[in-house]
């Protein structure tokens, strides 16, 4: 059985989620995803292509809230939080490219 | 000293005027002073919030006023719980500095009933962890043993009540995060059915899975502290359309005819056998009470552990995303935004939750979805399944809580090893059940040991009349509350 | 996992390319020929008053983040709830397009961007709303609806420096609120074949959005977005190629040139032995052209699953049957209802403009009235497309008809009169003609008119009445015109007719 998780693989992953690992802690991270994953190799062999998914506890549907509008912050309340904010709004720095 | 302790009991005195809210809640400041040092139970103490609270409640008794139930009673609350104007952390440093505009609908609850808040609980950091030694700010102690830890990851809410800093907390349980700590400490803690209580205000960990609940010293504290913080709540989608149960009128009325059985699957291997033991002296006191006590198998619950640590983290990794230092919390400066996210997530959160994150976005990512993630959910149908058929024949289960009692701090380093942990408190959590744990003696060194109680969703009011039970029958701990 | 052997849609369904005998074919400098494959993405902001998942107001061009609750802005512990309305809105766009309205489940689509205030974006995913409708444009085409779905807006990023643009910026400004608002992304399948059918698809579906009280449809708000998936292939080939996403499209004009810019782009790169790479590109108005945003090959994995905040949406059929039944007449309908009445091709643009002006239901109460329809829609394409003008009362355009008809008043009066009726609501037409001292010359007076335009004509009216049809046909322009000068624009066209016919043959 080939190893679940590459160390490639965990630097993909880092990237996704928005973490920087360093060297040791890519192998770290490699060696402890591996053995979670291992671990969930019972799971993973079980035929169940019978079995629907659950993804919540229960069937409830419907569950809508009327079109009726709230109360709101402040703007101050708003960007009370904000590391950085300027002219009413959150400042970031440079955005490198548009949204996907 | 023979104060009233409990819950139930201080609403009591503070209600008929024996005693004042003010002079409870110094006595539980007090108590804060004197301990907390050891312990670590808090992140934050509001003692001049819960003077000005307690006022309150003496100011409406003295006037005749109408007050709830919980009028003056002291309440710790699990730092993933958001409370208006006072910090909520999560254990992270990603959330330093965050005051949130709003409070969660169990923490309005607690208002509403006349409750005082005396703190903030230290957790594992975003509630990922089962010995709160992952917070950010340093573990919780055990108080039956300060070199142990208490359980986690509502750690700081178990030792809090443990510890008589409060008769009252609320912690979460999203794997056995309630159950797990209260065992360990030797008190009740309850994981209500999934959406009985509000989630709106919990900084969420695994939104499926998550749920509020209890800790008290006693059986009658949790229900009434349940009975308040449970109900619909429109702001919660997955809040089911019920109100709270009455759960306190039926504690006493016994067991009656009513059918236990004990999870054969979850006595035997790995299990610590002094606390099958007790499970098993647990059972033949519900019999001794009148219950019907058999073995019953529910098979699906070995395979809860690898369903679960593909589905939280799943959950955690999307949830946890809002970290990112543009709105709110944490910054760490860098050229672009897209590398300031990655500083400040990289800064801001601790092994664990990165161990997570980076587990959930692995299960859930382009070509392993449906071998992981997609699995485990249909995992969840096969134990829902099992449960459901095992409850055809009983009406609560009985097992171990936990497969060992407390450990020292530092013992466990392998995460692993750290999960088997929640063994027998995870497949309910998949199953969105109820469950319960009590304590019931102790092993052979003398740490507390917890029972489960388990039932069907929205089973809570036989859950607690077998835990009342339990509870009753329960071994005298030396260690335990006010000898 | 094995590549499909057929490509399929998000639905899992078979990929299929309408026929046209309107598609768009580029010649390559090669001379090869390249047909269009079209499919369109619009995003439309639902007309609701609350946010898509909670009660902050949904209103556009207010001060930067004031119309946020802790929902929108994401903060730690905060839950989505549904908005009904948003949920009948959609239904009510499945049904207008005759699609299946069906059981749905929000999902997560994870991805970081600023603007996004939970770095995920709650939509409807394996399971929308609504699937399998169809749009008939007024040319008559049909282009399939894949799907349409619900989900949130982002909010919005305001670029410092760098002349305000994201390159070059030295820092951005994020406004939250548009964050949350309620948007029904509609998929078209790959049926627009002409980037006039593009634009057509596009006012249709506004107009049955505005009509149906889905959205505003502001496309220079923002609230209509229109994303164009585009692709090439030989002419008369069944082969489908790589395509390219086009973003930035902000009105029916861009959409139409940039269509025929990417469409000539890939032919020539194909022609040229290069390869089109699957990618988004953004349009840019400036410089006429695409520019690569982002390749697929970089792009973020989404990571879906299924939203375990929310619940599932199941209106049912009963509740589906009532919004069909609740539906106004919808723009396809009123076409052939005008075409009816006026005889004219549903077709037609005189039909196709007076719908999509919404002044159908105007015109049809003057005709009702008893006027000729002919000139009612003549007046409301021509005269009517002014402020106010849809608002005339019908009866006074009637009015007006058939006064014109009844030959009291030429036309070129009729369309002052309408000017007047337009300015002033409490005017008549026959009060409008009066003081405007429009009064139909009595036949005395235009007969002798016409006699001294004849006598001052001899060798033309010698000619009118000897000549052959063409000749009587240039010379009674001739006439009419000399007539039309000599009574001041008075006199009605057709009795000048009548009466160069009457002296002629006798």
């Amino acid at each position: 059985m080939p190893a679940h998780i590459s160390r490639d693989d965990v630097a993909h992953v880092a990237k996704l989620a928005r973490l920087s690992l360093g060297d040791d802690e890519l192998d770290t991270f490699t060696a402890q995803l591996g053995a979670i994953l291992d671990h969930a190799e019972d799971v993973e062999a079980l035929d169940l292509a019978d079995v629907p998914p659950t993804s919540h506890p229960f069937d409830l549907v419907n569950v809508l809230r009327a079109d009726q509008p709230g109360p709101t912050l402040t703007p101050d309340d708003a960007l009370a939080g904000a590391p950085q904010a300027e002219d009413g709004r959150f400042r970031v720095p440079t955005i490198l490219g548009e949204a996907p | 000293m023979t104060a009233p302790s409990t819950a139930i009991e201080l609403a009591a005195a503070i209600r008929s005027g024996e005693r004042s809210a003010a002079d409870v809640v110094e006595a539980h400041l007090a108590a804060i002073e004197a301990s907390e040092p050891s312990i670590h139970a808090f992140n934050t103490v509001t003692a001049d919030q819960a003077r000005a609270a307690a006022a309150d409640v003496d100011r409406a008794i003295a006037a005749g006023e109408p007050v709830g139930p919980l009028a003056g009673v002291p309440v710790a609350v699990k730092d993933n719980l958001c409370t208006d104007g006072v910090a909520t952390t999560c254990s992270s440093r990603i959330l330093e500095g965050w005051v949130p505009p709003y409070d969660a609908t169990v923490v309005q609850r607690l208002a509403a009933a006349g409750a005082v808040t005396v703190g903030k609980t230290n957790l594992d950091e975003f509630a990922m962890g089962s010995s709160t030694e992952n917070s950010a700010f340093g573990p919780t102690r055990n108080p039956v043993d300060l070199s142990r830890v208490p359980g986690g990851s509502s750690g700081g809410s178990a030792a809090a009540v443990a510890a008589g800093f409060a008769p009252l907390s609320l912690g979460s349980d999203t794997g056995g995060s309630i159950r797990q700590p209260a065992a360990f400490c030797g008190v009740v803690g309850v994981k209500p059915t999934y959406g009985l209580v509000s989630r709106y205000g919990l900084i969420a960990f695994a939104s499926s899975l998550d749920q509020v609940g209890p800790f008290a010293t006693t059986v009658a504290d949790a229900a009434l502290l349940l009975e308040v913080i449970a109900g619909h709540d429109p702001a919660d989608a997955t809040s089911l359309p019920k109100p709270a149960p009455a759960i306190s009128e039926h504690l006493d009325d016994g067991v009656a005819g009513l059918r236990v059985g004990v999870i054969s699957e979850l006595m035997g291997e790995g299990i610590d056998p002094a606390i099958a033991a007790q499970v098993r002296a647990a059972a033949e006191a519900l019999a001794a009470a009148g219950a019907e006590v058999t073995e019953v198998s529910v098979p699906a619950v070995t395979f809860g552990l690898s369903a679960y640590y593909l589905i939280a983290p799943a959950e955690a990794s999307s949830n946890l995303a809002r970290f990112d230092g543009v709105r709110y919390g944490l910054r760490v400066d860098a050229p672009t935004t897209n590398e300031m996210m990655v500083a400040t997530r990289t800064q801001g959160f601790g092994p664990e939750v990165k161990r997570r994150i980076m587990l959930g976005t692995y299960a859930l990512s382009a070509g392993y979805y449906d071998a992981f993630y997609g699995q485990a959910q249909k995992v969840r149908t096969l134990i829902a399944r099992d449960f459901a058929a095992a409850y055809q024949d009983v009406d609560v289960l009985l097992s171990p809580t936990t497969p060992t009692t407390a450990f020292a701090l530092g013992a466990i380093e392998d995460p692993l090893t750290m999960y088997l942990n929640d063994t027998c408190t995870i497949p309910t959590n998949l199953a969105g059940d109820a469950a319960m744990s009590v304590p019931f003696g102790t092993d052979a060194a003398g740490l507390p040991v917890g029972v489960q109680v388990l039932a069907p969703a929205l089973g809570e009011e036989p859950m607690f009349r077998a835990a009342a039970v339990v509870e009753a029958a329960a071994p005298a701990r030396s260690t335990g509350k006010d000898a | 996992m094995t590549a499909p052997t057929v490509p399929t849609d998000s639905l899992g369904h078979a990929i299929t390319v309408a026929d046209s005998d309107d598609v768009l074919v580029v010649e390559a400098a090669d001379g090869s020929r390249w047909e269009l494959v079209c499919g369109l993405e619009v995003h439309a902001e639902l007309a609701t008053e609350t946010k898509m998942f909670s009660g902050a107001p949904n209103h556009f061009g207010d001060d930067p983040n004031t119309n946020i609750d802790p929902v929108t802005l994401g903060l730690p512990g905060t839950l989505p709830v549904v908005n009904q309305q948003a949920v009948e809105l959609a239904a009510r766009f499945g049904c207008a397009v005759g699609a299946t309205v069906q059981r749905s489940v929000f999902s997560r689509k994870n991805y970081f961007y600023p603007d996004m205030p939970k770095n995920f974006q709650i939509s409807q995913y394996d399971q929308p709303i609504v699937v399998d409708g169809r749009l008939e444009l007024p040319s008559g085409h049909v282009v399939g609806i894949e799907r349409a779905h619900l989900e949130e807006d982002t909010g919005k990023s305001t670029h410092v420096g760098g002349a305000g643009r994201i390159k070059g910026a030295e820092y951005s400004l994020v406004d939250y609120n548009r964050a949350g608002v309620p948007l029904l992304e509609i998929v078209s399948r790959p049926h627009v074949r002409s980037a006039e059918q593009a634009r057509q698809y596009v006012a249709e579906l506004r107009s049955i959005l505005v009509a149906c009280g889905i959205s505003d449809g502001k496309m220079e708000e923002g609230s209509m977005r229109v994303d164009a998936n585009i692709s090439v292939r030989r002419e008369g080939s069944d082969e489908l190629r790589t395509r390219c996403e086009i973003k930035n499209v902000n009105s029916l004009r861009s959409l139409v040139r940039a269509i025929e810019y990417e469409a000539r782009r890939q032919a020539d790169l194909h022609a040229s032995g290069g390869t089109v790479t699957q990618e988004t590109r953004h349009w840019d108005e400036s410089d006429g052209r695409t520019h690569t945003m982002r390749s697929k090959e970089e792009a973020d994995d989404y990571r879906y699953f299924p939203e375990p905040d929310l619940v599932p949406v199941d209106l049912g059929a009963e509740r589906v049957a009532e919004i069909a039944a609740a539906l106004p007449v919808l723009p396809s309908a009123r076409r052939h209802r005008l075409a009816d009445v006026t005889g004219e091709p549903a077709t037609a643009e005189a039909v196709v403009v007076t719908v999509e002006r919404g002044q159908d239901d105007q015109a049809l109460a003057a005709i009702d009235q008893g006027a000729d329809a002919g000139r009612v829609l003549v007046h409301v394409v021509q005269n009517l497309a002014v402020d106010g003008g849809a608002e005339l009362a019908p009866e006074r355009l009637a009015e007006l008809v058939k006064l014109e008809t009844a030959g009291d008043l030429t036309a070129t009066q009729a369309k002052q009169v309408l000017a007047e009726l337009v300015a002033d609501p409490a005017a008549t037409a026959a009060g409008v003609a009066k003081a405007k001292g429009f009064e139909a010359m009595d036949t005395g007076a235009l007969e002798s008119i016409v006699d001294g335009v004849i006598a001052a004509n001899p060798a033309e009216w010698e000619q009118f009445c000897a000549g052959d049809d063409k000749a009587r046909k240039k010379l009674s322009g001739f006439f009419t015109g000399q007539i039309m000068k000599a009574s001041k624009g008075q006199a009605d066209g057709r009795a000048v007719a009548q009466l160069l016919a009457q002296k002629s043959a006798g």
